[in-house]
Parts: C-alpha cells; structure tokens; sequence
C-alpha cells in the first residue's frame, strides 16, 4: 500500500492489514530545523485520530505529533532518541506502529501526489 | 509591521522572517539556528538591532536626570564608557532595561529596548527639567558583530583598530560611527551605530568576510539565554524590581537601601534530564508544590541541555536546589543554577 499522508505533515504506511507505521515528513523536518529531543510514546497507550502522540522538541519550538489512525502502539522507534537524523530515513524513520482497529480512516488521507499539491499552498 | 533599513538585505539573504516588537525582523538565515549560535561562538555573527531605540540626554542635568530615573550611579562612570541599567517607575518596577554611555560631562547615548521606545521617550521627555536636550536618532541603524573574531573582522573590513578600546569601551568617529564594546552574546564584540543611509554598505562589508555570518534573533535569544540576560517583557518588566531579578549590582547603596526586600528571586534553572522547558513552564518543589513559571528557556546548544530563567521563592532560590520542571504534564528534574549558565569571554576590563 502507499503511503498517505495528514495536513499536520505525519505520514502513515500499512504494513499488512492491521499495522501503521507513522512518522513526519521532510517538509515538517526542515520547518523545525535542528533537533533537539523527541518524546515518545508509551507501549501500549492507545490514541484516537488525531490524538497527540509525540513530541518533536527543535531549537525554535516543540511541535506536536499527532496520529492519522486509531489504535494502539505496539512499537516506539526509540533509536531516534540518540539519533535525530535517521527520521530522514524511509524505512528507518519511523516514530511508532500502531495496531489500528478501522482501516477505513486511512481512506481520507491525501496520498503523494495530493500532499505535493497541498505544500505549494503552505508557507 | 516596520522594517528597519536593512529588510531588503534580510530577505536578499532568504532569512525566516517574523514579527519582533512590531519589526518584521530575520529570525534565521541558511545556517539555522543551532549552527547560527555556534558561529558566534566560534567566530562571529552579525546581527540587525536597528529595531531598538536610540536616544540621547544632554545638557546640564542630565546626570541627576538619569539617577532619578535609574537607581544607578554615574559619578564614577568615565568618559566614552557604557553602563547597563534600568529605567524603574515609582513602584521600583522596570520599565526598560538598557545601556547608557556617556559620551561626555551630562551627555549620555542610550540604546532602549524596541518594544519599550515609545513609553520610555514619553517617560523620559516628561521627566526633562530646564537646560536638557532630548535627541531620538530616529534615522540611525544598529548592527552588531558578536564573537571571538569580532576585532579582527572590523580591523580587516573597516581599517579600524578597536584593539585599545575595552569592554563596555565606546569609540566614535566624527558623527558618522559611534561603536561600542559590548552586547547581548557573552562574547567579545561591537555594537555599530551608523546614519540609516549607510547601514546597507557597512553591513555588506562586513558579511564579505569569511569569517561573519548572519545572525537572527532566535540565535540572539539562545545566545542570551545561556549568559542569563534579561529579555524585557519576559524576564523582566513593570511587576519585578530590580532587586527580585538579581539586577543589584546596577544599583546605588541608596536606591539599594530603600528598596523593599525580595521576597523572590530570579535564578537560572537546568534540566537534569532529558526534554526541553520553555517559557510558561511551571517550576515544582519536589512535594509539588508551584514555584514560579519561566520567563524563559530553551535548549542550550553550549550546554547540550535545557535551561531557563525563573523567579523563585528565596527559600528554593539556592544554587543546586532540587525542583521539577512541568512540561506537558511530565514532571522533569531540573535544579537551581547560580546565572549566567557559562562564563562570559568579553574583554576584559581595563582601567
């Protein structure tokens, strides 16, 4: 499956039917600038759409997270806290992995080509 | 918003701009803010400051004028030297902060905060007696070149030998350049005062070395921070006295002496694990009692951890006393720390 992406700049990614994988775009990693710290999730919390999950904390300010699905986390990627650059990383850059209970939220996300239309209207 | 004379220059440089005390001012340029604040510290930075206010009283006077209006003393102030003080209104609060040199017997230069202009020019003006002369340089920019390599910059840009001149020094040519040996980074450096026309060439000349890079304001807030100045309207303003922001040292035994005792006291604050606290955070005892809350803070980059200024209790105001830092509902230890957070590498002064 593709991956789609939120207004607030988090993407999401299906790994198998039942499993997303969410992180922050290049676009929202170059408006923070230089990384400071990231708070992470606890295994086990369970957050709705849209709900807060981590924190991204850059020199200039803290930028919340929020999650594109429903559901429960069932891995945090605590490598980004001794190593902010890997969130660059396709496949390394995850922030957690969500066990999600209804994939049909998913369907309302903006996919690639969307987002790209979406950041030449923001600043 | 306004502009100072060197907007155009900013957005040539494509700077982040943003709103500071109605000034559409660079916040950060190419570098970003991390790298910006480590340039200054390793070599050094030019910033835009012609957003703050520079005014002048003269006349017989104005000595007595600035006592009554400042709890400093500028008796033993000498010629072409700068002093940092307050301007407090009759409550002992602080209306400004600033510099003051005095550039001759009853002729003193200040530089007033951009956000304080207006209600300090009213302030003072209202305050003028018979025989005193009030300018506003309205049409005067300021730059600020901060860091290590500061002199040698100037000497190699400008043809000017700044190596006699000592901290918290002013030297003056004709009335075209007024510089003074100090600033707001904790490191060796000039503040330059140039007529608006000529803002634009100087600050050219001085970027074409290798050795200066721009500077915004959010470098210059990081910056500060680790030294422990003052940021008026957040560390300080009109509900603290200077004795509650650990401002004494400005003070005459006088002014010192009739003030009421502190019951608070502003000290520096650093996270002792990780997280970052900002402005606003509430400061906890360790039973979780409320403190106070940060009038700043931020991610020290020198320090490679989170600091802040806060306004605590005399009774936790010790250095090293244990606290917590509330941020977003998790409680972060942090402890008291005696200000500023490192030392500073002005020059020396001379006699």
């Amino acid at each position: 499956m593709t991956t789609k992406f939120t207004k607030d700049h988090e993407w999401v990614k299906m790994e198998g039917d039942d499993v997303a994988v969410v992180g922050i775009t290049e676009y929202a990693q170059h408006a923070l600038g230089d990384l400071v710290y990231i708070e992470l999730p606890k295994l086990g919390a369970t957050y709705s759409k849209g709900a807060n999950f981590a924190v991204v904390e850059s020199v200039k300010t803290a930028a919340e997270v929020y999650t594109p699905v429903t559901g429960e986390v069932i891995r945090v990627n605590d490598a980004l806290e001794s190593d902010f650059d890997l969130l660059k990383s396709d496949t390394d850059g995850w922030i957690a992995k969500f066990k999600i209970t209804n994939a049909e939220e998913l369907a309302a996300l903006m996919d690639d080509a969307a987002y790209q239309d979406y950041l030449k209207t923001v600043d | 918003m306004k502009q100072t004379p060197l907007h155009a220059s900013h957005i040539a440089l494509n700077a982040k701009m943003g709103e500071f005390a109605g000034y559409d001012m660079p916040l950060y340029y190419d570098l970003g803010v991390l790298k910006e604040h480590e340039w200054v510290r390793d070599h050094a930075g030019l910033f835009d400051v012609s957003h703050m206010g520079q005014i002048c009283v003269k006349g017989k006077g104005a000595q007595d004028l600035l006592e009554k209006l400042t709890p400093s003393s500028f008796e033993k102030l000498g010629i072409q030297r700068t002093k940092y003080t307050v301007l407090l209104n009759e409550q002992n609060g602080i209306i400004d902060d600033l510099m003051v040199a005095k550039a001759g017997e009853d002729d003193f230069h200040m530089v007033i905060n951009a956000g304080c202009k207006d209600k300090d020019i009213a302030w003072i003006k209202s305050n003028l007696t018979e025989g005193l002369e009030f300018i506003y340089f309205e049409d005067w920019s300021l730059l600020a070149l901060q860091g290590p390599q500061s002199e040698a910059v100037l000497r190699d840009t400008l043809g000017i030998d700044l190596s006699g001149v000592p901290y918290m020094g002013v030297w003056y040519q004709d009335y075209t350049m007024f510089v003074s040996r100090l600033g707001y980074t904790g490191e060796d450096g000039f503040e330059i005062s140039v007529p608006n026309d000529a803002a634009e060439t100087l600050w050219n000349k001085i970027l074409s070395d290798d050795r200066v890079k721009p500077i915004g304001l959010a470098a210059r807030d990081s910056l500060r921070l680790e030294m422990g100045y003052c940021l008026y309207g957040h560390d300080i303003d009109a509900t603290t006295t200077p004795l509650e922001a650990d401002l004494g040292w400005v003070m005459r035994k006088d002014a010192k002496e009739s003030m009421p005792a502190p019951a608070k006291k502003r000290v520096g604050i650093m996270l002792t694990d990780r997280g970052v606290a900002r402005e606003g955070a509430i400061v906890k005892s360790r039973g979780g009692e409320e403190l106070g809350v940060l009038t700043s803070g931020g991610f020290s980059p020198t320090l490679q951890s989170s600091i802040g200024q806060v306004y605590l209790p005399l009774d936790y105001a010790a250095p090293n006393t244990e606290v917590n830092v509330d941020v977003r509902g998790r409680l972060i230890p942090a402890k008291v720390v005696t200000l500023p957070f490192l030392k500073p590498r002005t020059k020396l002064p001379t006699k």
